[in-house]
Order: C-alpha cells, then structure tokens, then sequence
C-alpha cells in the first residue's frame, strides 16, 4: 500500500467529519481531489481490504446481551461442530484456537435470558461442555489500528 | 412524507437499518439516504451526529480486514491475575500499543484459570509472542500463569445488524 493509501486509512480510522461533503473536507487534509479518495475505499471495500465502511454500532448501546464461549472439540468432530454454530443465528464469530479449548465464538442475543437458552441448545446439539464467558469489566476497546 | 427538520420515528428506523449496510460512498452520502426515506439532508445528518454523540456509534469510519493487510498473527492473551490486582493490570495493558481489547471474564475452575483477556494482532507469531513477552515483562506481569491462544481458522464472521426488530433466531 502506498503512502496516500495508509494516510487516508489511518484518517478514516478516526472517523469520518460528520458534514455534508465529507470527503472534500478529507480531500483538503490530503490535498488529492475527492473523487480519488472515494473511489480508492470503493476499491478497498471491493477487494476486501474493508471489511465495512460506515457507522460502528456499539452493540451494547443497542441493549443486547453477549458472551464468549468455548468448546473443547474432538479433532475427528470440528468441521461436524463448527457447522451446527454456523446454523445457529446467535453465534456472531467463531474461531478455530490451538489450546484444548479449541473452538471460540461470540453470542449476540436480544436479551440475558437468551444466552442461557442458546448455550443450551449447543449444549444439546453438540453434546459437548460450553465454557460461558461472559464480560465482567471493560478495560479497553480499541477503535484504531495502526498500518 | 414529511421534509421537516427532524425524522420522524419511522424514518430514524429506516436510517438506521440502511447505515447497517455502512454509508454509500458518494460525495454527499447523507443527501443519497434522505432521498430514500424521504426526509431532508439536514434531518439525516443531525440525526446521525445525534447517534454519534450518544454512543449508538462508536465513531462513523472504517473496519479493516487485518488479514488482507497482512496481520495474520491474530491471537487472544490470556492471564490469570489476583483479582485485587486485575483492575490496575488490565488498564495498563489496555493502554499498549498492539492491544485491541481488553476484559475482565471469569474463572471457571478446574476447566479455566484465566481472568484477563486481550486481543493482538500482528504479521506474525513469533513478532507477536515477542512483543507480549516484552510488555509483560515491562509491567511485571510476565510471571503469572498466561497462554497465548492464535486463532488457526475463521468459521463465521458477521457484520452489525443489530437493529431491533431483526430476527436473532
């Protein structure tokens, strides 16, 4: 990536000014013509250096419920596993780990009483202990990356 | 239709479910999303600076793909720390570079010891076992019991729809 390419990156990590022309006020800090500066996150977005441009919902402020889970999956069982998770519209991400708890995922429901319900459900579905972890304090959550 | 200065209930719901699928890029994007539900520039605007200012938006920007841009070592740091001396260590790792997140979760004994848990990213394993070995050392932290978990494999990753009235299953 070039040296515009990882400035506008890290402006945009900041957040976008919320006025009309948003990126002519960009375009005046990087002194490139707006058009370019749009058509290079179009290409971003495309060829999926972005994996999302817009609003970050803080999914808390929304007053759902979420947890990190794990499992502790038999070898031989992991894609069998990981396919009922994917099935499961509760389960936001979920990772493959190296550690005997091998499989890690996030739970976004609605509300409290539904983490129980769907920890269950895994429970039954996959016959295999759920390691229900849920935030107890927040020390940091980080909104920029360095490039 | 109303062209008032505020949006209406109904039209601040349509926004929001069209900001979920993130901001058109076009040279006056909030001028785009007014014409679709209806409403004036102005009234999408306040209204999305309104959101941003009470925290249903952490900020209006950008999500990066860490692994496009070539930070494949993604791994999640975990820490067993007296529960008296968690509160100052884990707002002290959250202050370094490199540390995306940082939680207090609980311990669940026998099966799990660990307390304090940080996300990392980096280029790679060794770069990023190095690093953490360092920061723990700098803040005294590099004895307590700790494990380093790199993810091997992605299976589901979503975007935010979160609007109410979305089916959660």
């Amino acid at each position: 990536m070039d040296e515009l390419g990882k400035r506008l990156l890290d402006l945009l990590q900041h957040g976008l000014p919320l006025v009309p022309r948003p990126w002519e006020a960009i375009a005046r800090q990087l002194g490139v013509p707006s058009r370019e500066l749009r058509s290079r996150v179009q290409n971003w977005l495309e060829d999926g250096t972005l994996t999302r441009f817009g609003p970050m919902f803080d999914i808390e402020a929304l007053g759902g419920a979420f947890t990190l889970a794990a499992l502790r999956v038999p070898p031989s069982r992991f894609d069998e596993v990981a396919a009922i998770l994917t099935d499961i519209p509760e389960v936001a991400h979920n990772y493959q780990r190296d550690h005997a708890w091998n499989m890690w995922f996030v739970l976004a429901c609605t509300a409290h009483s539904d983490i129980a319900r769907v920890i269950d459900r895994i429970e039954q579905r996959t016959g295999l202990d759920v390691l229900n972890l849920p935030k107890e304090q927040t020390y940091h959550v980080g909104l920029h990356f360095s490039v | 239709m109303t062209q008032s200065t505020t949006l209406a209930r109904c039209q601040a719901l349509q926004l929001r479910r069209l900001l979920e699928a993130g901001l058109p890029v076009a040279q006056r994007p909030y001028q785009l999303l007014a014409a679709q539900i209806g409403a004036t520039e102005a009234a999408v605007l306040d209204q999305v600076r309104h959101w941003n200012s009470t925290g249903l938006f952490r900020r209006v920007g950008l999500v990066l793909n860490h692994r496009a841009l070539g930070f494949r070592a993604n791994a999640m740091l975990v820490i067993d720390i007296p529960d008296a001396a968690v509160d100052d260590a884990g707002r002290l790792l959250g202050l370094a570079p490199g540390i995306n997140l940082c939680y207090q979760r609980p311990r669940r004994l026998p099966d799990w010891p660990y307390n304090l848990f940080c996300m990392v990213h980096g280029r790679q394993r060794d770069e990023v076992r190095q690093r953490i070995d360092a920061l723990l050392r700098q803040l005294g932290l590099e004895a307590l019991p700790h494990q380093l978990l790199f993810s091997t494999r992605a299976f589901k990753q979503r975007g935010g729809r979160y609007t109410p009235g979305d089916r959660h299953g």
